[in-house]
């Protein structure tokens, strides 16, 4: 194989590894939801105050996964 | 690649705006659409407090909603000294909210989906609660980066992590809002491109077939309402807790 297309090879490989970072968000983003459901269920009148802490935390995490994004995108794109 | 290709992060290239008088001003696209979204709060601000009416108007309605909205939020955030930071929180949240929006209509250019942008906008944030910080504790605010409780002998160690924590803010303040919007806006493109691709590939049935894809970037208009709003929400709400940090030092 020439350099300049394993190099091309190395960059797509490259991308799709950083996009395993996603897979923590995942898991946050599971992990939150989930526990707002069952604190829902033990307690619905909290709900709407929850809420807006769900969302919050939310961001937070999906922000997480978009970072690993950022690196894929930057990998494919950015870098020469 | 024969036939079409999909071009991910074409549509955030800068391109002149208004014409021979843009390009000798270096007016870009980007700028229009700051423009834009000032003069529509500003607009929409005019037209929806001219009535004073007791009962709002629909515009009146909406003008009052986000001036609650982020009134409580500031409130709520940083306490009674909440109100003198009202204006700033206000405008940021509007800015980039407008910003967002006008940036999901098609041809129209997302000026938050530039790193350039949200980190001027972040950088801000940082420099303004660092200062609030500095006017309101003088060089007491140099003990915010020591935790309280903690033995003497780990202090070597937290210190450098407070700092370094309190320095990263504004590049995962700028990066979030940042990275959001641009992902939205290529997935957008992605999609969009598969459809061509569909149809130079398969011929009619491939333009059949493309209905999914299109049905994901309808599904996907959605989400990105929802993140455009978020990601505003978010950066204005961090905002408030860096000036909570500034003024209460924990």
């Amino acid at each position: 194989m020439d350099p300049h297309s394993a190099a091309l090879l190395a960059k797509d490989i490259g991308a799709g590894l950083a996009t395993i970072g996603v897979a923590g968000a995942g898991v946050g983003i599971g992990n939150l939801f989930g526990s707002f459901v069952s604190s829902v269920g033990r307690n619905p009148a909290a709900r709407d105050a929850m809420f807006r802490d769900v969302l919050l935390g939310f961001a937070l995490t999906e922000a997480v996964a978009l970072y690993a994004l950022v690196i894929a995108l930057v990998i494919l794109f950015a870098a020469s | 690649m024969a036939g079409p290709s999909i071009d991910a992060l074409g549509q955030f290239s800068l391109t002149t705006g208004l014409g021979p008088i843009g390009r000798a001003l270096n007016f870009t696209n980007s700028n229009e659409a700051m423009l834009a979204a000032a003069v529509i709060i500003v607009v929409l601000f005019a037209i929806g407090l001219k009535a004073k009416a007791l009962v709002p108007g629909r515009i009146q309605a909406l003008v009052e909603v986000l001036y609650e909205f982020v009134h409580r939020m500031c409130v709520d955030t940083i306490g009674e000294e909440g109100k003198r930071f009202f204006p700033l929180v206000f405008t940021i949240f509007s800015f980039i909210l407008l910003g967002n929006l006008i940036g999901l209509f098609p041809y129209f250019f997302a000026f938050t989906s530039h790193i350039a942008v949200t980190l001027a906008l972040a950088l801000f944030v940082f420099v303004f609660s660092t200062g609030v910080g500095f006017y309101t504790h003088g060089f007491g605010f140099l003990k915010f980066f020591v935790p309280e409780g903690v033995p003497g002998w780990l202090l070597p160690l937290l210190i450098p992590i407070e700092i370094i924590s309190y320095l990263s803010r504004p590049v995962s303040l700028s990066v979030r809002l940042f990275a959001n919007m641009t992902a939205g806006h290529v997935m957008w493109e992605v999609f969009a491109g598969f459809m061509l691709l569909l149809t130079a590939g398969l011929g009619v049935f491939g333009a059949i077939a493309s209905i999914v894809p299109l049905g994901l970037n309808v599904a996907l208009a959605a989400l990105e309402l929802l993140v455009a709003g978020l990601q505003a929400y978010v950066f204005a709400i961090l905002t408030c807790l860096y000036l909570h940090d500034a003024v209460h030092m924990h």
